[in-house]
């Protein structure tokens, strides 16, 4: 029965990727989104005495961007966010997903820092937390906590200046 | 009314390849000389007509007929007008279209250099091939045509994605289609094999000369991709592992295992059924790497242009080629047999283990681009797989696969004595490990890695010349005696070499590249490997389509100047989009490379600036090019030249005799 192993191994390929079609990030959005943001408590990457929670982050609208040094999609998607901070329109907050701190830190000191603060997720937990599935990611997050807008892959200018900022705006005049 | 034209176009092409997919196959079945005979004329027709829909494509993208939702959204009147032909390509339907239309120029070139082949060989391999045409065609009638209209007209259009507006990205698709698209003629080869039932040595030789072609294209097409991402991403790196660039590796290396085993199956007969299951699996993931790209299933920075409704029918599209492929493999494979027999160290065995070695190093690549979308059906949560994942596993495999391919070319058919190779082996794996040990303390910085990757690569430059040596030792005059190999050979031995060179780029730029990430202020210097490095401020300058600051940075070692570099920031009008031109002074031995990162805010006219030396990084794709040339070389031998003049005249045995001497190239 050897030669029908090839076809049987292709028919679960073919069932995982038509459940992967389902499971697609851009079809469906974030069950997260018009849900309060999971808290979390975590250390800074640059400073690890400190702790930044997301309590201290009530009363204002801000971005929450997931990022990796080890990420391609990243790199496209930084010097957008640099003329994002530079405009200082919302505060950026950055979480460095899965990554080495001394990598993380050689990213932002060499590359430029367009966040307010960014924590350092070793192990992944709060992005678990958060559904990210693909670096980079970016959430909306209003005055109350409540997620508005999850952006999956990278920020363009495009969908910056169509969905993102005005979204801010709105919500700041909340 | 030319958009519609094209539209119109591709409709006659959808049912000219119905038909090809039909009548030929079931004339090649009941044996109808004249169901068979309209395989041909079909196959160009075809071509024509899918020709005439990109030409009128073209058409509309140079004359700015924004009125095309497809043009409006991928172009702008402001592009050059090489990048706005180039946008042909830079969306989705286009790609789609362009895929269709390479794989009628391959269905045509079949049709045209098939006449020694037997009638009902040629009327089911272009039926397959008209098969596989349809689905794309239909796919792009039914869920993504290119020539949709906006109406009333946009004004201007929305501008091509402008990392992709370079000049690498205006051959790189096409090249890498060729290759994609190519592989469906080995597939159609081995599929009118399966059909007909007659699997001995003949369909092997037949797709052997067309997988090479396939390959010499994907390789040069991976190549430029790579270049591209270095030089235009800014951050020196030359591959990410990224999901859409391993689905361009995954089918390059099972191509790579398919050409070296249809080697086998043509000269010895061995490996039957494995090299057709090689051919299958070659387009399949030619097919499922079309279907990452364009469903969405995977993000990735590639992406450009993903729509997960698509989705559904290409996986349909792909369970059925590829379904109904392993069935059919399936039913008929107790026909095929093994083949010749062979021993356990003979030159079969080693091209056995690198085939399977190759196999396994695909499916690690394809276990890890889908890893997360596994998790994720099965409810074990979100997770990602990087670059740490694939360098663990595939240097592992790169040894014993280096390893072999140094012992293949020397080893014997079906039976080789140990002591006998491992005496003519000898002194050059001592002299590879000798130089591996010692070169890296020379050079000033030894790491195991380093020690490895250099002796993968001299082993590799030893074998070949232990076996070219042997080939051309002997009486008479040297000259004659070169003369006397085959380009295969030398093919061969060419591409091993690119292997040698691409292991010696990756090494080198892996062990001894220097990156400074500094501040800069005007009139600062920045040392680095040796070369000093002056920043100069940036200007404001203007392209075509965008406006950019412009980097000034001399280089100069010892005093002496060595080159001034001008990387770039450069901000596109339409989509705002920042982009990072790096400068880059390329050497046979290093790339000085800078590029601008952002401006500081706080001190005027200071910038951060990357400043990295990458030793040796060109061989990394001089070393592809070596391998694209090898594989031009062995398709120039001269019997594939004799083949084509042999329909008329009298098989010329003694050729091919003559070649399958002792030492034949595979």
């Amino acid at each position: 029965m050897m030669r029908f192993w090839p076809f049987v191994l292709f028919v679960v390929l073919a069932g995982f990727l038509y459940v992967g079609l389902h499971l697609d990030p851009r079809e469906i959005p974030s069950p997260l989104v018009g849900k309060t943001a999971p808290k979390f408590t975590l250390a800074l990457l640059q400073e690890p005495a400190k702790q930044f929670s997301t309590e201290q982050m009530k009363g204002q609208v801000w971005l929450l961007n997931v990022w990796a040094s080890w990420c391609v999609s990243c790199k496209e998607e930084h010097p957008v966010l640099m003329a994002l901070a530079e405009r200082k329109l919302v505060p950026i907050y950055g979480l460095d997903y899965k990554d080495k701190r001394e990598d993380g830190m050689a990213w932002l000191n060499n590359g430029g820092n367009p966040y307010v603060l960014s924590m350092s997720d070793l192990e992944g937990r709060i992005g678990i937390d958060y559904g990210v599935y693909g670096v980079p990611e970016t959430y909306v997050i209003d005055k109350q906590g409540t997620i508005q807008y999850k952006q999956i892959g990278p920020v363009t200018p495009d969908n910056l200046r169509e969905k993102i900022l005005p979204l801010v705006a709105e919500l700041q005049a909340k | 009314m030319i958009p519609e034209l094209g539209h119109f176009s591709l409709i006659i092409a959808l049912c000219l390849a119905l038909t090809l997919g039909i009548l030929p196959i079931l004339g090649a079945a009941r044996n109808n000389a004249v169901l068979m005979g309209v395989a041909r004329p079909l196959a160009y027709g075809q071509f024509v007509f899918i020709a005439l829909a990109f030409a009128t494509l073209a058409n509309a993208f140079l004359g700015n007929d924004f009125s095309v939702l497809y043009v409006a959204e991928h172009s702008n009147s402001q592009l050059p007008a090489q990048y706005r032909f180039a946008a042909i390509w830079g969306g989705h339907e286009g790609s789609l279209l362009l895929w269709a239309f390479i794989l009628s120029i391959w269905t045509a070139a079949v049709a045209t250099f098939s006449k020694h082949l037997p009638e009902e060989m040629v009327a089911r391999v272009l039926g397959v091939m008209g098969l596989v045409a349809v689905g794309f065609l239909l796919f792009m009638l039914f869920t993504s045509s290119p020539f949709e209209r906006l109406l009333p007209a946009a004004a201007d259009g929305r501008d091509l994605n402008p990392l992709l507006q370079d000049p690498g990205l205006v051959i790189h698709p096409p090249m890498l289609y060729m290759g994609y698209v190519g592989f469906s003629v080995a597939f159609a080869f081995a599929i009118a094999a399966l059909i007909g039932g007659k699997l001995d040595a003949t369909w092997a030789r037949w797709s052997r000369p067309w997988t090479t072609v396939a390959w010499v294209f994907m390789t040069i097409g991976i190549g430029l991709g790579s270049s591209w991402a270095y030089y235009v991403l800014g951050w020196g790196g030359w591959w990410f592992w990224d999901p859409v660039e391993n689905a361009s590796f995954m089918p390059w290396l099972v191509g790579t295992g398919l050409i070296h085993s249809l080697a086998v199956t043509e000269k010895r007969g061995a490996f039957k059924s494995w090299t057709v299951l090689l051919a299958i699996a070659a387009f399949s993931l030619s097919l499922l790497g079309t279907f990452l790209v364009r469903s969405g299933v995977l993000t990735s920075v590639h992406s450009f242009a993903s729509d997960p409704k698509r989705g559904i029918f290409i996986l349909s599209f792909l369970v059925v080629v590829i379904g109904v492929s392993l069935l059919l493999f399936a039913w008929r494979a107790p026909k095929i047999g093994l083949g010749g027999k062979f021993d356990m160290l003979s030159r079969e065995s080693l091209l056995l283990s690198n085939n399977v070695l190759l196999s396994v190093a695909s499916a690690s690549v394809f276990i890890g681009t889908l890893y997360p979308l596994f998790m994720d059906a099965l409810g074990f949560g979100k997770l990602s797989v990087g670059p740490p994942y694939f360098q663990a596993v595939f240097v592992p495999l790169m040894f014993p696969m280096v390893l072999m391919m140094g012992l293949g070319p020397m080893a014997r058919w079906k039976k080789m004595a140990v002591p006998e190779l491992a005496k003519r082996v000898r002194w050059g794996f001592a002299s590879s490990v000798v130089i591996a040990l010692l070169l890296p303390l020379v050079l000033g910085h030894w790491t195991p890695l380093i020690a490895l990757g250099l002796m993968m690569a001299f082993w590799i430059i030893a074998s070949l010349v232990i076996s070219l040596r042997s080939r051309l030792s002997g009486q008479g005059e040297l000259l004659k005696r070169v003369r006397a190999q085959s380009l295969s050979y030398y093919g061969m031995q060419l591409a091993h070499l690119g292997v040698a060179v691409f292991i010696i780029g990756v090494t080198m730029v892996k062990g001894f590249e220097t990156e400074r990430d500094v501040r800069m202020n005007v009139g600062d210097t920045v040392q680095a490997g040796g070369y000093e490095f002056r920043f100069f401020g940036v200007t404001d300058t203007t392209g075509p389509n965008y406006v950019a600051g412009v980097g000034r940075v001399t280089v100069s070692k010892n005093g002496q100047f060595v080159t001034e570099l001008l990387p770039e920031k450069r901000q596109y009008n339409v989509s705002g989009m920042p982009i990072t031109q790096a400068a880059i002074s390329t050497g046979l031995f290093r790339d000085l490379y800078v590029s601008l990162g952002e401006p500081i805010p706080e001190s005027e006219g200071a910038w951060a600036v990357r400043v990295y030396i990458k030793p040796f990084v060109d061989w990394i794709w001089f070393g592809c090019l070596l391998m694209a040339l090898g594989g031009v070389l062995a398709i120039s031998d001269r019997r594939y030249r004799v083949h084509s003049k042999k329909a008329a005249a009298v098989p010329t045995e003694g050729a091919e005799q003559k070649l399958s001497v002792e030492g034949q190239p595979v």
